[in-house]
């Protein structure tokens, strides 16, 4: 991969914004529940801010059942949110209906997680690429147009020559080859924005470098604005310029990705990054036990009050049990923010 | 660890398919795992991994055929077989109460219909009958407290849990009845590496305490050298190289492995540019001759593209066994093979 230029990018126009987005699943009640009459809801996300701009990708990183895909399916609009907004280009959206719904998915693609089950095994890659097509109404207006409209997908995103492509399963193409299909299929619908779940987490590292550059190279040519989901930071780190940290349902900090990789300040984050795999740890992995990152997930049915992390965060404060922490500066690079009490700088008195 | 076998595989050879048409995945592989030790397996994807492990099980979907070779299981107590050889009753015991496999992808395998609290206790129900109701309740539990997922989500069904919380049920799973050699195909591909570093040190500890085997398969190799002893890496279907895990990290023998170890995005240090290996890995239907690996090699030389190595096994400072296929390193016993090689060239 080659390195982004450091200078700081231009702002760029804002393509979907959200703000303050939530979603709270209800757990389905037994009898005894309706009769304490309690409304027990599952706190997948809550109050969570992110801007996509175009030419530009967001990583989302954050712990296994934090609420990533949740975020994600809420940009796409596959959920009802619960509270929050969510703008395209700066205007509101809530869709209601099929219609409302294509109108939408064709600006904002999402690519899913798993690229084993996101491909019908029944239906050949030139079934799945012209119903994209078609339905977003880039099928053209013959057959030849329809051909070349496919050629020119699958060249998009490699998988060249396509006649080679076209009339394969999924079961006779490899894992990556798959998630370029995946890949391609959301291009169908010619969007503005993409948001990409884990697209390479199941693929090995070869062919995960080569469908990474092919995701950097559209957000080049094609001016895309990117969510890319992950819970490999260090990918983040090379393929991000903007990267957000989620735990259990929140925001917890946010930065340009070197800044957030190189000086993590939430200490979520920096138990993350102690965690990443290290070869070079094994030689003292007896004296290593202890920074393991003990502590399980919090229950997100009854989520801990004050900062979700405190149950298992090193430096915890009292406060932090009981009250909720804000966005902070960090001060050391602009725009680099995390929500925890440690980087509170005026008294508390004050307030 | 005691150097004592529990599964030694001799000669393994898999294809998909018959007669011409057949692709050959998994070709002469020879492995042994020890008790209590966790054996990495590595390598990029169509090398053949997940076929040597369903072949090891027979659990191959077809058209996969074992067309070769012996698989030896040492059970704790009583004499050693041939799973190979085994009657279909045989078969069901061994696969259950001996080994146990999380599957490649097996988060989507879990029955939708079924809470996952159902899903750990009915195989429970299933294999241990005597077993109370209570302490199949405790016991599932347990397991999903140790693949850390809290209490109060046991009555979840699969689709209400995230994608990595669908994989470490699945670990569960396969670790609640104790077996003896746990199998595991890319488990942690969809989680954090908290949560990663948290349930393989959870695995380690309960391997120290219950004793059992892991054969853990993975293309993360930084993930091998911290959680397992010995690393075998495969390529187009055969080991190429194995050593203990910090010998194959800080002195790797063969160029494919130093290609993966190169592959990762560094999370420290300076950023530097992620080469890969250039190329793509072999077609098993058309092979390269010679080593499989030499169109790909930045170091290829002269018998590279005609001859296949011979394994050979390099001397190790602490005695510890390793292996390399690659003509840089002609051990002992293949000197003479290279020789000739030569001279068949010229
Ligand atoms: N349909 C649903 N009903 C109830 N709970 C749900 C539902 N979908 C998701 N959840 C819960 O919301 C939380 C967040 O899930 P989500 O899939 O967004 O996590 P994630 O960050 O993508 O995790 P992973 O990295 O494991 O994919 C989890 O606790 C999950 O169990
Ligand atoms: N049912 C099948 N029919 C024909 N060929 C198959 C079949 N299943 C696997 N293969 C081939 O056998 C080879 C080895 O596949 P295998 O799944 O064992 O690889 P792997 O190392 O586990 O890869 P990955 O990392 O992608 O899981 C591949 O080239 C694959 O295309
Ligand atoms: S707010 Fe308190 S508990 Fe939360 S991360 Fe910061 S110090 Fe730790
Ligand atoms: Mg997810
Ligand atoms: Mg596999």
């Amino acid at each position: 991969m080659t390195l982004t230029p450091d200078a700081p990018a231009p702002p760029t126009a804002v393509v979907l914004e959200a703000t303050g987005l939530t979603k709270h699943f209800p757990v389905r009640r037994s009898l005894r529940d309706i009769f304490k009459r309690t409304h027990e809801a599952v706190h997948a996300v809550d109050d969570v801010h992110l801007t996509l701009r175009r030419g530009q990708v967001v990583a989302l990183v954050g712990e296994s059942g934090s609420g990533k895909s949740t975020v994600a399916r809420l940009l796409a609009q596959l959920y009802p949110r619960t509270d929050g907004d969510i703008q395209l280009h700066g205007e509101s959206s809530r869709v209601k209906g099929g219609r409302q719904f294509r109108a939408y998915a064709k600006k904002v693609q999402m690519i899913f997680q798993d690229p084993f089950a996101s491909l019908n095994p029944v239906h050949t890659i030139r079934y799945h690429l012209t119903r994209a097509l078609k339905i977003h109404g880039n099928a053209g207006g013959n057959a030849q147009e329809l051909e070349q409209a496919l050629t020119e997908l699958l060249n998009r995103v490699s998988l060249t020559p396509p006649e080679r492509y076209l009339d394969k399963f999924p079961h006779e193409l490899s894992g990556g080859q798959r998630q370029r299909v995946a890949i391609a299929r959301a291009l169908g619908a010619n969007p503005e924005a993409l948001l990409a779940d884990e697209p390479v987490s199941m693929l090995d590292v070869s062919i995960r470098l080569g469908v990474l550059n092919l995701l950097r190279d559209l957000k080049e040519r094609l001016n895309l604005a990117i969510l890319y989901i992950t819970h490999d930071i260090a990918s983040a780190r090379y393929f991000a310029d903007e990267t957000l940290v989620m735990y259990a349902g929140r925001m917890v900090e946010g930065g340009d990705s070197e800044t957030v990789t190189q000086n993590p300040a939430h200490p979520y984050t920096r138990l993350l990054i102690d965690s990443a795999p290290d070869p070079d740890r094994i030689a003292n992995m007896t004296a290593d036990t202890a920074d393991r990152g003990d502590g399980e997930p919090p229950s997100l049915i009854h989520p801990p009050t004050g900062c979700r992390f405190h149950p298992r965060c090193p430096v915890a404060m009292p406060r932090c049990s009981t009250d909720l922490p804000v966005r902070l500066e960090i001060n050391d690079k602009p725009g680099h923010w995390a929500a925890c009490w440690l980087y509170d700088t005026e008294p508390e008195a004050a307030k | 660890m005691s150097a004592e076998p529990v599964l030694e595989i001799k000669n393994l050879n898999v294809d998909y398919g018959l007669g011409d048409q057949a692709v050959r995945a998994v070709r002469d592989v020879s492995l042994t795992l020890h008790r209590g030790e966790v054996l990495g397996l590595a390598g990029e994807s169509g090398s053949g991994k997940s076929t040597l492990a369903y072949g090891l099980t027979r659990l191959l979907p077809p058209p996969g055929v074992i067309t070769g070779g012996e698989v030896i299981y040492h059970p704790e107590k009583g004499d050693a077989y041939d799973v190979l050889g085994l009657s279909d009753r045989g078969l069901r015991d061994f696969r259950w109460a001996e080994t146990a496999i999380v599957f490649q992808g097996a988060m989507n395998s879990l029955n939708p219909v079924h809470k996952i609290s159902t899903q750990l206790t009915d195989v429970l129900a299933a294999h241990e009958p005597k077993m109370s109701a209570h302490s199949r309740t405790a016991r599932a539990r347990e397991m999903l407290k140790l693949v850390g997922i809290s209490a109060d989500r046991m009555d979840a069904y699969p689709h209400q849990l995230s994608g990595g919380m669908r994989q470490r049920v699945m670990i569960g799973m396969a670790l609640i009845l104790q077996p003896q050699v746990v199998i595991m195909d890319e488990p942690t591909t969809a989680l954090d590496v908290v949560m990663q570093r948290q349930i393989l040190g959870q695995l380690i500890e309960l391997r120290e305490r219950l004793g059992f085997s892991v054969i853990f398969i993975t293309h993360d190799l930084s993930l091998l050298v911290e959680f397992s002893n010995r690393i075998a890496i495969m390529y187009g279907g055969r080991i190429v190289e194995e050593a203990q895990a910090a010998t194959l990290y800080k002195d790797s023998l063969h160029p494919y492995s130093a290609g993966l170890l190169g592959s990762f995005p560094a999370l420290r240090g300076p950023r530097r540019e992620l080469t890969g290996i250039p190329g793509s890995p072999p077609d098993l239907k058309g092979m390269p001759s010679g080593c499989s690996f030499h169109p790909r090699c930045p170091k290829a030389f002269d018998p590279c593209a005609d001859t296949i190595p011979i394994l050979g096994h390099p001397e190790t400072p602490d005695g510890s066994v390793r292996t390399v296929a690659c003509w840089l390193h002609p051990a002992a016993g293949s000197a003479a093979a290279l020789a000739s090689a030569k001279e068949q060239v010229s």
